[in-house]
């Protein structure tokens, strides 16, 4: 594995660290200069109307953004520099608002493939599988296709891939937009209460106010 | 269309709908007929002869006698071993080469452009690739030349075999030279239909590298979409003549060359024996096609289980690198032997160790114009009509696609593969000998027939996404302007579609001008193409003669490549300029 650090220990966690950050398409700049803090567990939430830039900032910190964009300025997480590195090796864990679920691959073989491979074995892979199944109140439901399951379900096996790859920060561009109001706000308290316990600290951007009053930290509008 | 009792609008059109529909309806049986009814004629034609009934040279018992013969003579066992090694090993390596190179390339930015990058290694034949390979690899080619004698100490061309070769290394190497790059261009339209990129991000955020990834989220979800060309790979492989004939083993060569040996032999007793190689070639590629099936769920059991491991090791994506490195080198080769050959077709005297000619000529060709003028015509006339015929037939089957709205399914794509997928030999001499039977035999149609066969399929399957693409709004508001069906075929659909018709059409084109096994069948030996002429010729001619005929056959389908791209680009180019 080609990790830059070993992962620091709870004490030493700063959480997600933004400086200066910068993002322009051609001659219009999208975000001046961001600096931003979010420490562990705390939720942060960026709102802004499509075309604000929010998903590139998202994609910017994740390192997949599109060469069509420029951007600049510093990501760091729990004190450490990612900016330079691959998507592969930054360890963000992120949510769309589509799930993405691989539809060649089972719902256990979709929370297996976000396994680290240090799980060894196959009972001891099976059974985090299950555990997670478990939390996500899906147990059983490990042979599945993933087209069978309802939107709900689908995206809490997405949330539960991405913290199974025990990311050490969690990016939501609008996961919560295409369920209806009922599975929204389930799926909104699934998010944070799972997300907050493992210590995770949450960027989430959204245009919609109500996600923003659930996530219940401090909120950012872009103006571009 | 200019019915005079159908007003222009609203249920007249649509009872012009129906009325034209009704003809159109009978575009797709046609279609199928063309290829399919051959097909299955000239199968039974041939299996017939295996078990010793052709009438018309004096078989009329049945018996296993044609069997007994070919089993009994020298270098079967090894004919058909060469045949199973060469067409496995030339399919795993290409699908193995396409797959890593695709898992490197994807998402770079010049792979945008792969299709033409390619397009001048697909257009070019087989033969004239193989032609081409053999002067590259020869004892006396360009590799002997370039370590020559400063390296190897070799003043003549040392006596060693590599043309030839019993094992058939270099008929693999052209095979996979020729079969990668069309793999890679299937998977590149395969990847349309998955969200690729936004896959690849989830997997990437989840900790894989982009190779990896690719191979274990992108590859399991476009399989099922070139796994029939990966079959017609392998059914070309196992069956190939024309590159067999002049890259493969002789004494004893591939079954496919030994049925085609036969078949041209003097003896017409020996028809028999030929049509049991013929057949039992036939049962060698369904054979290796079930083997290919199992080995598909091999392989996905064990991709499942390197799948849910988690590995993010990049293993994988060290194999992916070379089979990369790999495909271009061989690209890089292909080029070569096309360049080789083409400098050739200009030597004046090329002796031994020399890397290049002493002097160049137009002599070869002043030579060779006057014997040049009749397969080039022919060659074009032969390809122009196949196009031609196919190109009306498949705008009649999608024009019924998109007026019934019923799309052809899964079975008509099998359908449509069919004669890429059996063995040409099992067959045209079945064929030919129905074309015998009715004098059709070595006329100027039945070539075009043969050569619709594999036209048609090529020209469909590149021409029906395009087709299906086009954004149906343009339709309808042209028939609410009150266009009838026609009218919106001529001056809408197909306006808008010519970039791809253009190039469906070069295809075709090109397709046709490779013909090699079609053309000498149904031609009876009597109607000489490019490409025959290539083949024989490159048994023993001064190579500066085939220089000329294999630099002539692979022009000629990059012209039609080349005006194909530049048609369109000149029109809207014009089309500017009269606005600014």
């Amino acid at each position: 594995m080609r990790r830059t650090s070993v992962p620091p220990g709870p004490e030493a966690r700063a959480g997600l660290t933004l400086r200066g950050v910068r993002i322009a398409i051609r001659a219009h700049v999208l975000i001046p200069a961001l600096d931003l803090d979010i420490g562990p567990g705390e939720c942060v939430t960026i709102m802004g109307r499509s075309g604000a830039g929010k998903s590139t900032l998202l994609a910017y910190i994740a390192g997949t953004m599109e060469p069509a964009f420029s951007a600049a300025g510093q990501v760091a997480i729990d004190g450490v520099d990612v900016t330079g590195l691959a998507p592969e090796q930054r360890r963000i864990g992120i949510l769309f608002q589509d799930d993405l679920l691989f539809p060649h691959l089972s719902v256990g073989e979709n929370l297996a493939f976000g396994l680290p491979a240090s799980l060894r074995g196959i009972p001891a892979r099976r059974e985090a599988v299950e555990r997670a199944l478990a939390e996500a109140e899906l147990a059983g439901f490990a042979r599945r296709d993933p087209a069978t399951l309802s939107g709900g379900q689908r995206a809490r096996v997405a949330l539960m891939r991405t913290l199974l790859a025990a990311p050490r920060a969690l990016l939501l561009d609008e996961p919560f937009n295409k369920l209806d109001a009922q599975l929204r706000h389930d799926f909104r308290r699934f998010v944070f209460d799972h997300a907050t316990e493992r210590g995770l600290p949450i960027l989430l951007v959204t245009h919609d106010v109500a996600d923003a009053t659930a996530a219940g930290g401090r909120t950012m509008t872009l103006e571009a | 269309m200019d019915d005079p009792h159908h007003g222009r609008v609203g249920a007249a059109v649509h009872e012009v709908t129906r009325a034209r529909g009704g003809v159109l309806r009978l575009a797709p049986a046609l279609t199928v007929a063309v290829f399919l009814l051959p097909i299955g004629a000239g199968l039974i034609g041939t299996a017939l002869p295996a078990f010793g009934y052709l009438p018309a040279i004096g078989g009329r018992a049945f018996g296993i006698a044609p069997w007994r013969e070919l089993f009994a003579s020298p270098g079967i066992a090894t004919a058909v071993r060469t045949t199973v090694v060469t067409g496995i090993a030339a399919t795993l390596v290409s699908v193995a080469l396409a797959l890593g190179f695709c898992a490197v390339a994807h998402g770079r930015r010049w792979t945008r452009r792969i299709g033409g990058m390619l397009a001048p290694i697909l257009a070019t034949p087989h033969a004239a690739v193989a032609i081409g390979f053999a002067f590259v690899v020869a004892p006396s080619g360009w590799i002997a030349r370039a370590l020559s004698p400063w390296l190897t100490g070799w003043a003549l061309p040392p006596d060693i075999a590599t043309v030839g070769h019993a094992s058939g290394w270099p008929l693999v190497l052209c095979l996979v030279a020729k079969e990668t790059p069309y793999l890679i261009l299937m998977i590149a339209g395969a990847l349309h239909q998955v969200p690729a990129a936004r896959h690849l991000g989830i997997a990437r955020m989840l900790g894989y590298g982009v190779t990896e990834a690719w191979l274990k989220v992108i590859l399991p979800q476009i399989y099922p979409q070139i796994r029939l060309p990966i079959l017609a790979v392998l059914a070309f492989s196992l069956s190939v003549v024309d590159v067999a004939l002049i890259l493969g083993p002789s004494n004893p060569p591939t079954l496919a060359v030994l049925a085609v040996r036969w078949f041209g032999d003097a003896d017409i007793a020996n028809y028999f024996p030929g049509a049991a190689a013929a057949c039992l070639l036939f049962a060698i590629v369904v054979g290796a096609m079930m083997a290919w099936v199992a080995l598909e769920h091999a392989g996905e059991a064990v991709g499942r289980r390197w799948i849910a491991r988690g590995t993010r090791s990049g293993a994988a994506s060290i194999g992916a690198r070379a089979a990369f490195a790999m495909t271009i080198a061989l690209c890089a080769g292909s080029a070569l032997a096309i360049v080789g050959m083409s400098i050739w077709s200009f030597a004046a005297q090329w002796r031994f160790p020399d890397a290049l000619p002493g002097s160049l000529t137009l002599g070869n060709w002043s030579r060779l114009w006057a014997s040049l003028a009749v397969p080039v015509a022919t060659t074009l006339a032969l390809a122009l009509a196949a196009t031609l015929i196919a190109l009306l037939l498949v705008v009649c089957c999608l024009e019924n696609e998109s007026r019934t709205h019923r799309r052809a399914g899964d079975r008509a794509l099998w359908i449509l593969y069919v004669p890429l997928l059996v063995p040409q030999i099992a067959f045209l001499f079945g064929a030919q000998v129905l074309l015998v039977s009715t004098g059709l035999d070595g006329t100027f149609g039945a070539v075009v027939w043969a050569h619709l066969i594999f036209v048609l399929p090529y020209l469909f399957l590149s021409l029906a996404d395009p087709w299906r693409a086009l954004d149906p709004r343009y339709a309808r508001s042209a028939t609410s302007l009150g266009a009838t069906p026609l009218e919106l075929l001529l001056r809408i659909k197909l306006p808008l579609l010519m970039g791809p018709v253009l190039i469906a059409c070069a295809v075709a084109f090109a397709v046709s001008v490779g013909q090699y096994l079609p053309t000498l069948f149904a031609g009876s030996g009597r109607v000489a193409t490019l490409t025959t002429d290539a083949v024989t010729l490159s048994a023993g001619a001064d190579r500066r003669v085939i220089g000329v005929y294999a630099l002539l056959q692979a022009a000629l389908p990059c012209c039609a490549y080349l005006l194909a791209v530049a048609l369109p680009a000149w029109r809207m180019a014009h089309r500017r300029a009269r606005w600014t």
